[in-house]
């Protein structure tokens, strides 16, 4: 049961596509949950002066960006200070097997997981289990998909593709928890489910929302106090994240926490904010023995080397960009069948996977701007769509893995044609001329613009030719 | 998005850069662009060079076409006049991605000289002719659907609507979630058919919602996507660029 079914594949965007929009209850369960989780945003920052905080939070991102290397060996050393050991894996595979050594160290066969989305992206849960070694996740959206066999369907809100109904279907098959409506009850049942769990796992492991290098800090950010549990029950904490969490000072953690939540859930602070420093020290009477923070790098130090790129790393993971996603909220988090999913996956999968992989990712975008508008770091989310389309029609000698994957000849040469007439003005309006003059033999169906709406005809005459004749006109 | 513009005095002269969608599809929004400025006194100049500002292939991913063709039309724009575009698309890619394209070219400097003329046209009615509008037409309700790159790109989601405002006789009606995206964004609508689909079904049927007896853009690229959707189910809701909105009302 714990290990991630991967039914969804970005090969497969189209067809998964096809079969989101064909199911109204995928519709509607994301479009609620988009409109309301735009509203709460909005609400959130209705007293602030947001385009100051949003400048605020990319300065602090970039800052710590441009100081990555350093501010990396900076960490590593106060976490060591402190007491964490930290370790470092240049992929996925490296961290999990990091994190099953450690976890076969200590003769572990159960471990309990607070968010992360990077151990996600590893598939840490499968990994863990071919080691015998049980998994359970305890943030209550995870434990629902992991109970139901699936992956999230969004960085935040990993169950936001489910209904009550649904949820109470799946609480009743996987764990006998009586039918019902309300979701009091049904948090209750899983808390009280997951109580025992945490008592009984030998190992925690989490994500990490900042890592602060000067103090040798790791932010933990949640709502449901399983964060607290996971990092505090298990006599053994293993934290887990991306190079890039990395920022400079702790009071560069104030502006980002204040940006993150009231762009991911509205919400001014969340119920838990937890800081670890160490692990337990001498007489102190609670908290794990060890801690362990597990740096993946995962292409990551590759994204790092462009630099119009390396925006992609200032994310903070708040999932903001695809609440205001007119795509995502359409077709969900599952058609791009990628961990992160939405404008922010996009972006950053074809690094992770490659383009061969995820080409259809960055062209299934209008360029709205939408995600742009709301990022709270600032990245220019539609100006990295585009600079991935030109890897993916390009050469192929760019900086992302599967550059050139999508040149073709004919496309290419579509193109050309067209700077040809558009760098030809003689050309250009003796073809506006023809097709103006056979404009009735203009085709009524245009493949797949034309299911949809009807087919746009040729005026009769141009705008070129419309302005000579109002000259003429004004000059009689 | 964009800084705080600091608009110009009134010129004599601007130049019209008309689009290829308005050029080949919708020329009267072009020539009704071109007798609204021309009411207010000045003198509008329309290179017949021109035709395509490169940003189709540009948003494909295709720049160095995107630049041969943004290349050509550089040189048609030579004084110091605004270049006005009825199109926040093609506006937003003179405006914001020429520097980008031309930089560490020998055109950098000539574009982004020429992009700091450039203005959509509701903008320039707005904040450099400070239109006054005389509503000759019927009472009626409209709403106007303001393109994502006049809205995100250039920062101009209140000009449209502010032109619409000083129709006497119009009522302005707002759609839900106006400041969505009606799903054409150029080969997107192609490449995803389907996504594009329900993006723009929603789009009309809120329009339509909203009790609009006609509705306005600024673009005609979201026209060609809504209104082709529109009539697609025969829907007698009718749109038009918001220019020949403006000309026929006050003409």
């Amino acid at each position: 049961m714990n290990q991630p079914v991967q039914t969804f594949t970005p090969q497969a965007f189209h067809q998964q596509a096809h079969a989101a929009l064909e199911n109204p209850q995928i519709r509607a369960n994301f479009r609620k949950a988009m409109d309301g989780l735009m509203g709460k945003r909005r609400e959130a920052f209705s007293d602030w002066d947001l385009e100051t905080l949003r400048q605020l939070g990319a300065n602090i991102r970039l800052r710590a960006l441009s100081k990555l290397p350093d501010l990396l060996e900076q960490l590593e050393a106060n976490c060591e200070a402190n007491g964490i050991r930290v370790h470092w894996a240049e992929n996925g595979e490296q961290a999990c097997a990091m994190i099953t050594e450690i976890c076969q160290q200590h003769g572990a066969s159960s471990v309990i997981k607070g968010k992360s989305m990077v151990s996600e992206e590893m598939h840490l849960n499968a990994h863990l289990e071919q080691a015998g070694i049980e998994a359970l996740e305890s943030d209550l959206g995870e434990y629902l998909v992991q109970l139901n066999e699936q992956t999230p369907s969004h960085i935040i809100m990993p169950a936001i593709h489910l209904n009550t109904d649904e949820i109470s279907d799946i609480m009743h098959d996987r764990t006998g928890t009586e039918r019902t409506r309300d979701v009091d009850a049904m948090t209750a049942a899983a808390r009280a489910q997951l109580r025992e769990r945490f008592m009984a796992a030998d190992v925690g492991v989490s994500g990490v929302n900042f890592a602060v290098a000067e103090t040798g800090t790791l932010c933990l950010v949640e709502n449901e106090g399983n964060g607290r549990m996971t990092t505090t029950a298990p006599p053994v904490h293993i934290a887990v994240t991306g190079i890039e969490k990395v920022v400079e000072h702790l009071a560069d953690v104030a502006p980002l926490y204040a940006l993150l939540t009231r762009s991911a859930t509205g919400q001014h602070v969340t119920t838990y904010f937890n800081m670890i420093s160490s692990p337990r020290k001498a007489g102190e009477h609670d908290g794990p023995k060890e801690v362990h923070l597990v740096l993946v790098d995962s292409g990551r130090s590759r994204i790092y080397q462009d630099d119009e790129l390396l925006d992609t790393l200032r994310c903070i993971r708040c999932g903001a960009c695809m609440n205001h996603c007119p795509v995502y909220t359409r077709v969900g988090g599952h058609t791009y069948g990628t961990t992160y999913p939405g404008p922010i996956g996009a972006i950053l999968m074809p690094h992770l996977m490659g383009l061969e992989a995820t080409k259809d990712l960055p062209s299934a975008s209008s360029l709205c701007g939408a995600c742009g508008e709301v990022c709270p770091v600032k990245i220019p989310i539609p100006d990295l769509l585009v600079r991935l389309r030109r890897e993916a029609v390009g050469d192929g000698v760019g900086n992302v893995p599967g550059a050139g994957v999508k040149r073709s000849r004919k496309e290419v040469a579509a193109w050309k044609s067209w700077q040809w007439l558009a760098t030809h003005p003689n050309a250009w309006r003796g073809a506006s001329l023809i097709a103006g003059s056979f404009r009735g033999l203009a085709p009524s169906h245009l493949g797949p613009w034309t299911e949809y709406r009807t087919a746009p005809k040729p005026a009769k005459s141009s705008l070129h030719t419309l302005i000579k004749r109002h000259r003429k006109e004004q000059d009689s | 998005m964009t800084a705080v513009k600091l608009y110009p005095p009134r010129p004599d002269k601007v130049y019209l850069f008309g689009t290829c969608l308005i050029d080949m599809l919708y020329p009267e929004a072009g020539l009704d662009s071109l007798r609204l400025l021309e009411r207010e006194g000045i003198e509008v100049i329309y290179p017949q060079d021109q035709t395509c500002c490169g940003q189709p292939a540009y948003t494909s991913g295709y720049h160095s076409e995107a630049r041969e063709v943004a290349r050509a039309q550089l040189d048609l724009f030579p004084g110091p006049w605004p270049i006005i575009v009825p199109s926040g698309s093609c506006g937003g890619m003179m405006r914001t991605h020429y520097p980008d394209l031309f930089a560490g070219t020998e055109d950098e400097a000539k574009a982004t000289e020429l992009a700091s003329r450039v203005f959509e046209l509701t903008e320039f009615l707005v904040h450099v002719c400070h239109l006054t509008l005389d509503d000759r037409g019927a009472p009626e309700k409209v709403a106007m659907h303001t393109s994502c790159s006049a809205r995100r790109e250039m920062g101009l989601a209140d000009t449209g609507p502010a032109l619409l405002q000083r129709l006497g006789h119009v009522e302005l009606v707002e759609q839900e979630r106006a400041s969505e995206c009606c799903g054409f964004g150029g080969t997107f609508a192609v490449r995803h058919p389907e996504v594009s689909g329900a993006m723009v079904e929603d789009k009309s049927r809120a329009l339509e919602a909203a009790g609009a007896d006609h509705f306005v853009t600024s673009d005609c690229g979201c026209l060609m996507n809504i209104g082709g959707r529109l009539a697609h189910r025969d829907s007698s809701l009718k749109g038009e660029h918001i220019a020949s909105y403006l000309w026929r009302r006050t003409s």
